[in-house]
């Protein structure tokens, strides 16, 4: 799970990790009350999505007087934001962040993420901050520093201190980075994040170290524990076909293609979306129904594929094992009754009552494509895609 | 001849009065010499009761001394599951195999520094666990798809684990051990691990290698196929369609800056002499072609 960056600031000041003072603001009313209260002559107004890259595509503006506060906020409330993580349709500015401006003396970049091959949170840090850290990664790799974390004591002072001094944090402002290092680790930590980025770090001219920005991701197998979190969640930054799957507890995400997919686990769904490619298709969608799925679940499946406009077929590819096959069978069956089977279904059933789910599809007298193997499955559902 | 498992290992299964650990137990008792290995559970609120004549024990270790167990497997729920890890650990079992999916990174972080320098081998979480066909099952895999044989199929996946054991018996040949590591960024064996043994195991012929988009452990496990492996490799590597960013179910199985992409793995995989295929139905014959 993603949140706002004025939302993760939030989380940030709860840790002690010094941010600039600022508020969010749905219009531009608020956004001028904001910056009032806020006081001073300088003010950052940012547009709120789940998305980087924001400033190259306009989404943040210093304003130097209350009037300039409220004409940026009334052109970014509403304006359809693009930018290298947004895809080319972009997204719509529905919230604002308003801060107090900050002197910027120099940039850095901070991050903590989990090191796959060492099994542990690592915090990497690097002198070149406010650009691209993955061109930083790929050009220059010696500029980036990093430590793996000891879970059971975070990240100790003398590791906090060797970092900052690496990455060229000056010597008078290295116990207010170390206590930011630290701050920031153990909202990690303590929040079950998958990534925390804080990007740019800045050091200020009146010699602070402030984070500027904070992004925070979520381990979404540990929401559970964190409804405070969960609470932060905006459903408008997220795909209404992904929300409403997810409510059926269906891994769902929608691709360009026109083949819906519903597979059961997901290595088989990625393999699937991948034998489809290779016969010439293109898959509509990734779907695990997962290895617990009921016949309502099945049909709430069909009915969230139904609702592509673009597609052309159906691809049902199952190897049972928790998942049985009869069980599998009558949800299509429901489905296809309840919705109505607007596109060519293929269905392809190996595993657990496989004789019993093949039984339940050829009786209920439906028009469906039975496939022998998951190839000859694949073939038939690019053809009938394809109206052949 | 197979690894990690065979008819005479000695199971526990944790959370065995729970739903999911009684229906795969009793599966697992059902398949070939199942009511032999199958000796304990574990559940510390019902020490004394019985699952199908299974004895059920307060903990782990009382388990593993009264019985002889060796391995156990875990059925227990998420926010649990971690610490259920650690007691078989603490006991020193052999080999713990984890099924439980949705077990929280930051967890199994811990469970993973707390098992550096003790004996215990981990499989899994968020695996289907592992089969020596014709001796024992240990997981949720269906047990008819497979038939005792001489090669060893690792994965990541675990239907599509099903997949290939499907299509290597549809050959008319057979599977030494099939083996699922689990879709997880935090896990116990690796690619790299169980084709070690798969090596060192003189009832494997060849070896299915089956990976998935995200992290960097089929590369390491092919440049050491590359150096050590004497038998052969072919592999199959899911998600080359998957768009970058975005977490294809598994909580391992995402594409981040740029890293972890199939066509990379796939390169690296055939640079070291592993025989790949880019079509998932064609793995079994891919593995016929290389047998000599």
């Amino acid at each position: 799970m993603n949140i706002h960056e004025y939302q993760g600031k939030q989380i940030f000041r709860k840790y002690g990790v010094v941010t600039p003072r600022g508020e969010p603001a749905l219009s531009a009313d608020e956004a001028v009350a904001v910056a009032q209260k806020l006081g001073g002559s300088v003010w950052v107004v940012k547009a709120q999505i789940h998305a980087g890259g924001r400033g190259k595509g306009g989404g943040v503006k210093v304003a130097k007087s209350i009037d300039e506060v409220r004409t940026f906020a009334q052109k970014m409330l509403g304006m359809t934001l693009v930018t290298h993580q947004t895809g080319p349709q972009g997204r719509i500015v529905k919230r604002l962040l308003v801060e107090e401006g900050a002197q910027i003396a120099k940039e850095f970049y901070l991050a903590v993420v989990i090191d796959r091959v060492l099994q542990r949170a690592v915090m990497m840090a690097s002198s070149e901050g406010g650009v691209n850290i993955e061109e930083v990664a790929e050009k220059t790799p010696q500029l980036i520093h990093k430590v793996a974390v000891d879970p059971f004591t975070g990240i100790k002072d003398v590791e906090a201190e060797l970092l900052a001094h690496k990455i060229g944090i000056p010597s008078e402002l290295v116990p207010q980075a170390r206590e930011l290092f630290k701050g920031v680790y153990r909202a990690f930590d303590e929040c079950d994040c998958s990534l925390t980025e804080v990007n740019p770090l800045i050091t200020t001219g009146d010699g602070r170290v402030v984070a500027l920005d904070a992004k925070l991701n979520f381990d979404d197998n540990a929401l559970f524990r964190h409804p405070e979190i969960v609470e932060m969640r905006d459903l408008d930054e997220e795909d209404p076909a992904e929300v409403e799957a997810s409510k059926f507890d269906l891994n769902y995400i929608q691709l360009d293609g026109d083949i819906g997919c519903l597979v059961n686990g997901a290595g088989l769904a990625m393999a699937t979306m991948d034998v489809i490619k290779l016969y010439g298709g293109s898959p509509a969608n990734f779907l695990d129904v997962g290895g617990g799925a009921t016949t309502e679940k099945v049909t709430e499946a069909f009915k969230i594929m139904l609702r592509n406009p673009k597609l052309k077929a159906i691809l049902v590819n199952i190897f049972g094992g928790i998942m049985r096959c009869d069980v599998i069978a009558e949800g299509v069956v429901a489905a296809a009754k309840q919705v109505g089977l607007k596109v060519p279904l293929v269905v392809r059933l190996e595993g657990t009552n496989v004789d019993l789910g093949k039984k339940i599809l050829a009786d209920s007298g439906l028009p469906i494509i039975s496939g022998n193997d998951m190839g000859d499955a694949a073939q038939k559902v690019v053809a009938a895609a394809k109206g052949k | 001849m197979s690894i990690l498992i065979n008819k005479d290992t000695k199971v526990i299964t944790q959370g065995i009065t729970g739903k999911t650990g009684q229906f795969h137990t009793k599966m697992g008792l059902e398949y070939a010499n199942g009511k032999n290995c199958y000796v304990a559970g574990v559940n510390p609120k019902k020490p004394g009761e019985k699952f199908e004549g299974i004895p059920i024990f307060a903990t782990v270790k009382e388990a593993k001394k009264e019985t002889g167990a060796n391995v156990s497997v875990i059925y227990v729920p998420p926010p649990f599951a971690a610490a259920a890890i650690d007691e078989a650990v603490e006991a020193d079992l052999d080999l713990v195999i984890c099924i439980t999916e949705g077990i929280p990174v930051r967890d199994m972080i811990r469970t993973k520094a707390k098992m550096k320098g003790r004996k215990t081998l981990l499989l899994g979480p968020n695996c289907p666990g592992t089969i020596t066909p014709g001796e024992l099952k240990i997981g949720i895999m269906p047990g008819h798809i497979h038939r005792n044989g001489r090669i060893g199929i690792v994965s990541r996946s675990g239907t599509l684990t099903y997949e290939a054991v499907g299509q290597v018996t549809a050959l008319g040949l057979g599977q030494s051990s099939a083996v699922g590591i689990g879709g997880d960024p935090v896990n116990g064996l690796k690619h790299i691990d169980v084709l070690k043994m798969f090596n060192d195991d003189p009832g494997t012929d060849a070896v299915i290698m089956i990976g998935e988009i995200g992290g960097s452990d089929e590369e390491t496990a092919a440049e050491w196929v590359k150096k050590n492996m004497k038998k052969p490799v072919v592999g199959f590597i899911a998600g080359l369609t998957a768009p970058p960013g975005k977490r294809m179910g598994h909580a391992g199985a995402i594409i981040s800056g740029g890293k972890g992409t199939a066509q990379e793995k796939l390169s690296v995989m055939e640079a070291c002499g592993i025989k790949v295929t880019r079509n998932p139905a064609e793995m079994g014959k891919l593995l016929k072609s290389v047998l000599k």
